[in-house]
């Protein structure tokens, strides 16, 4: 059985503003083969950062976005019934390990805490993945890279990953950018002009700094790219900032009439 | 003059000092009908024989008054004052006169006019007193104290508002002389609380978590938001300001144009957080007040103009705010206008349409703007500038005493407390810095009383803070007495335990859509392997497992302690307090075996002022000798204020973190309280209690007592708890019957 590599290759150039040296330290960690955990609060970039690096280094990359109904076979593998006997498939893993990609789980911590830990033989000196179902024990391809991510915000006691499974990792710490520099961001993914896009980020700013005060999470990059789009295709940008900004991230009256304020008060 | 003079036909000494003043004053407003009508109601009024005052007060009074709300309506109010004088209410005449003309400036039409007078003898005809079906005798006490406030009322309150406040202390002081005219001169606490209630604007409390979001999310800032009344100072207006205890505002703001309310709650705000941002105290000593007040005025458009850069859109809400005087308002040869000239300076900075034609002015408007091209700038450079402007545009004038204040009050900006610091502390000799004597306190004895409103079912609204209850732990008995009264229900007691094992927590909960589980789910498996049969991937978590579920209730009995409860019951040698206690006894044991959380609470009253709530026992003591004592030493006495005991209670029990929630009330009979006249007013306030437990997830069940109790005829029971509740009409069964029923309730 042999798995095409090249459609899991990322082919076009993700667009990814650098914060700071995170690109040559990645690059380190990759020539190591160590693996990489990487921490921030949503839509801040996670995701496109490793999709970036996967592009930069050539690697083919297989993303696993991480629920709590995922077991560990949905990782590894399952044996399939057949009419006439079963046939064992490999799960993302087994595959990330078997053609030499990077596996990037996504929200890990939302994968309940039985299914992390078969991650475990992969990320130690041993890089091996037993698949005890089959009776098999796959060496992970040289080129074999796993990362993770998470959101340490909305963590609940609960929800928190092991220190065994944490104690296996590089991190990277994100956060969202600076506002010059997230105003560049929002700018050159959509094109729209500087000026408007440091008042969107401005606004983003007013809800991150209500975090902790009724609200879980502030506007993310990415709520700022949708509201930026959506004045790129002629909305009026109050109405934009309201539908892409305010009425996601909240069901609260009043912080919602005050960041409603903050719009009307920036787009003046 | 002399002819008006005859008119008049009076020969009062006090009325010919004014009477010039007045005519002319009237001839200006008047019409020629107008002034016949007047000169003859004052002539008919100076004939009441109720001495010269109602008559100075009407001449004085009348031209301003029917010049805001028209000629027309003097009948209307000569009729008043007929009505007024035909009743033992003469002596109000002349404070109804005297606050005439503000209240008429205030109302502003003549149908508004006629509603204050029609809440006014509303007033008059159901707080004249009558005794025994007398005549009426008695004049209303509130009522002079109701004219002398009227113009502040209406400053505050709609004439709906107003017929709702002068509602509330007819209905709930009418019996009551003193209260009624500490109610009516606005000295009263409830007075107060509920003219709070009916004002119109926005009230800081209401908007205080926005504005927080506001501080916070705009200017990461915070500070505590604490209120002061606008509603009392009429001279002084006091002005926002913030020092180290927080930030201060006004209690209300009213919606000015098309400014809102919370809108000017910002403006506000924002004005103060730009002073904290930027602003730096400057040494105030050798600067002369004018010198100051420039400061002050340059310093608040720096940094308004500083807040504008950040925030666009509120260039928009404090030019609506600012005022905008007219350049020739102000004469410079016999009046002070420095304040005129600073308004205008400050309005021009903040926008550029303003239209001045001022050549300093214009001046000084391009070198602010030039100091703010460069960057924020700062007080010092700023106040270099206005001391600078100050002395360019000096003049004899600025010393006059008579000052021009109009259009030059902003009033969202704060007092600049702040921007001063004194290197001496004052010019007086003596130091105030006697060691002040601290008066020991008087101890306290027991908690705090907690308020709670009481519904008052004639005007559909709360009386805010009405019940005080004061709670303490219930004192303590002989836990001997209780293990006798289980001993004796020995029996009984072997009874509940078999029904009360059958309670204990089995509930199984499937856990399904499991790869590992306990029992194969048939469900799913078949599902599985149809999409298997079919070509699909199948599911394969087609296993289920269990897991037993605990009870989750909490509980709380809350004992009717009135004095009721001293009789014996009928068909049985105990009185119902006794009864109550064995019932209460093994209720507590069955629950305890049943590890339910439980807490039992007393309560009565004497008048709203004492409503009493004693522990008997808390959701985290056990059931043992120091809870039996307190049940032991159970006692009766007073009334039984339900309502505001059920809230207390439901306080307590909200902050369970149980499912379910039950109250259990043992009564034994109506709601009631000596300062209560009207029976249905407790019910009624016990039934609304219902409702917020209900609101609250609390599951309220009374167990009545009350013998005579039949269905239909006055079955208040019903009024208060709907169907959630059991008559228990043989008392003596009672011991038996509460356990029961507390186990056929969580079932």
């Amino acid at each position: 059985m042999s798995t095409d590599k090249e459609q899991y290759k990322v082919t076009q150039e993700p667009f990814y503003q650098p914060q700071r040296n995170e690109v040559a330290l990645y690059e380190a960690a990759y020539r190591n083969r160590l693996p990489v955990m990487v921490k921030g609060p949503t839509g801040c970039g996670k995701s496109r950062f490793v999709e970036y690096m996967a592009w930069k280094l050539g690697k083919p990359l297989i993303t696993v976005a991480c629920n709590e109904d995922m077991t560990a076979s949905d990782l590894v593998g399952r044996y399939l019934l057949e009419a006439n006997g079963t046939r064992w498939l490999d799960g993302p893993l087994t595959t990330a390990a078997r053609i030499g990609a990077i596996c990037y789980l996504d929200e890990i911590v939302e994968a309940r805490q039985d299914t992390t830990v078969v991650i475990h033989p992969l990320t130690d000196h041993r890089r091996t993945l037993p698949l005890d179902k089959k009776g098999e024990l796959i060496h992970a391809h040289p080129d074999f890279q796993l990362v993770i991510s998470y959101n340490p915000g909305y963590q609940t006691l609960m929800k928190d990953l092991k220190q065994s499974t944490k104690q296996r990792f590089t991190g990277f710490d994100f956060d969202y950018p600076d506002a010059a520099l997230e105003a560049q961001i929002v700018a050159k993914e959509t094109g729209m002009d500087e000026a408007v896009a440091a008042k969107l980020v401005k606004i983003g700013g007013v809800a991150r700094s209500l975090k902790g005060h009724g609200l879980d999470e502030g506007i993310s990059t990415r709520l700022l790219v949708y509201a930026a789009t959506l004045i790129k295709d002629g909305v009026e940008p109050t109405d934009a900032c309201r539908m892409a900004l305010v009425r996601p991230i909240t069901d609260d009256a009043d912080i919602r009439e005050t960041l409603d304020h903050a719009i009307d008060a920036t787009f003046a | 003059m002399a002819a008006y003079w005859k008119q008049l036909d009076t020969r009062f000494p006090q009325v010919e000092e004014v009477f010039d003043d007045v005519m002319a004053e009237a001839l200006a407003v008047l019409t020629r009908e107008g002034i016949d009508a007047y000169l003859e109601t004052a002539r008919l009024i100076g004939k009441l024989g109720r001495g010269v005052e109602p008559m100075l007060a009407f001449m004085e009074e009348w031209p301003s008054a029917a010049k805001a709300v028209g000629e027309s309506t003097l009948p209307a109010v000569m009729a008043l004052i007929q009505r007024l004088q035909k009743s033992p209410n003469g002596k109000a005449i002349t404070p109804f006169l005297q606050t005439l003309a503000p209240v008429a400036r205030r109302l502003q039409s003549p149908e508004q006019l006629q509603h204050y007078l029609d809440i006014t003898l509303d007033l008059k005809a159901r707080t004249t007193g009558s005794i025994h079906g007398h005549h009426t005798t008695f004049p209303s006490p509130g009522l002079p104290a109701f004219f002398a406030q009227a113009p502040a009322l209406l400053n505050q309150l709609t004439l709906a508002g107003l017929r709702n406040w002068v509602e509330y202390g007819i209905r709930n002081y009418r019996t009551h002389p003193e209260r009624q005219t500490d109610y009516f001169s606005l000295q009263s606490a409830d007075a107060r609380a509920v003219l709070q209630r009916e004002r119109h604007g926005t009230l800081l409390v209401d908007v205080e978590r926005k504005l927080d979001l506001y501080l916070r999310g705009l200017w990461r800032d915070h500070d505590h938001l604490v209120p002061y009344s606008t509603a009392f100072d009429e001279i002084r207006k006091p002005v926002p300001y913030y020092d180290k205890l927080g930030i201060r505002l006004p209690d209300v703001y009213d919606d000015a144009g098309e400014i809102s309310g919370l809108d000017r709650y910002r403006a506000a705000l924002a004005h103060m957080v730009g002073h904290r941002r930027w602003s730096e105290a400057q040494v105030a000593d050798n600067w002369s007040p004018f010198q100051r007040m420039a400061v002050e005025f340059f310093e608040d458009c720096r940094i308004e103009t500083l807040l504008i850069r950040e925030y666009p859109g509120l260039r928009k809400l404090f030019l609506a705010r600012h005022p905008k005087p007219l350049e020739a308002a102000c004469d410079p040869e016999t009046t002070s206008c420095l304040r005129h000239r600073m308004a205008m300076l400050s309005r021009a900075l903040l926008d550029s349409n303003h239209g001045y034609l001022d050549a300093d002015l214009l001046d000084y408007v391009q070198r602010f703007h030039t100091v703010m091209a460069q960057g924020e700038s700062s007080t010092k450079e700023i106040a270099a500038l206005a001391l600078s402007y100050v002395a360019k545009t000096r003049r004899q004038s600025d010393q006059f005493a008579r000052v021009h204040f109009d259009d030059t009050v902003v009033d969202y900006r704060d007092d600049n407390r702040q921007l001063w610091k004194f290197i001496e502390a004052g010019d007086e000799e003596e130091a105030f810095d006697e060691p002040r004597k601290i008066e020991p306190a008087e101890e306290i004895r027991g908690l705090p009383p907690r308020h709670y409103p009481e519904w008052d079912y004639a005007s559909q609204t709360y009386r805010p803070d009405w019940a005080s209850v004061y709670e303490a732990l219930h004192p303590r008995g002989n836990p001997a007495d209780i293990d006798r009264l289980l001993a004796k229900h020995g029996a009984l007691a072997k009874r509940l335990k078999k029904m009360l094992d059958l309670l204990k927590p089995q509930d199984k909960v499937r856990i399904r859509y499991q790869e590992e589980g306990s029992e194969l789910d048939l469900d799913v498996a078949i599902r599985s392997l149809i999409d298997f049969k079919g070509g699909a991937t199948p599911d394969p978590r087609i296993n289920m497992s269990h897991r037993t579920d605990g009870r989750d209730i909490a509980v709380m009995l809350l004992l009717d302690l009135s004095e009721s409860l001293n009789e014996k019951a009928a068909g049985s040698g105990q009185t119902i307090l006794e009864l109550s206690q064995e019932a209460v006894s093994l209720l507590a044991w069955a629950i305890e075996k049943l590890g339910d959380p439980f807490a039992i609470a007393g309560f009565h009253s004497n008048t709203r002022h004492d409503v009493r709530y004693l522990h008997i026992k808390g959701y985290g003591e056990h059931w043992n000798d120091e809870v039996k004592a307190r049940l032991a030493a159970m006692e009766a006495g007073y009334s039984t204020r339900m309502g505001a005991a059920m809230r207390h209670a439901a306080h307590y029990l909200a902050a369970r973190p149980a499912d379910k929630k039950l109250m259990l009330i043992l009564t034994d009979g109506k709601p009631s309280d000596v300062d209560a006249h009207d029976e249905r007013l407790l019910i009624e306030d016990a039934r609304q209690a219902v409702k917020e437990l209900d609101q609250q997830g609390i599951f309220p069940y009374c167990i009545s007592l009350d013998a005579n109790l039949r269905p239909g005829a006055d079955n208040y029971v019903g009024d208060i708890f709907g169907r959630q509740f059991t008559v228990i009409d043989r008392i003596e069964r009672l011991p038996e019957r509460l356990p029961q029923l507390f186990m056929a309730l969580t079932k």
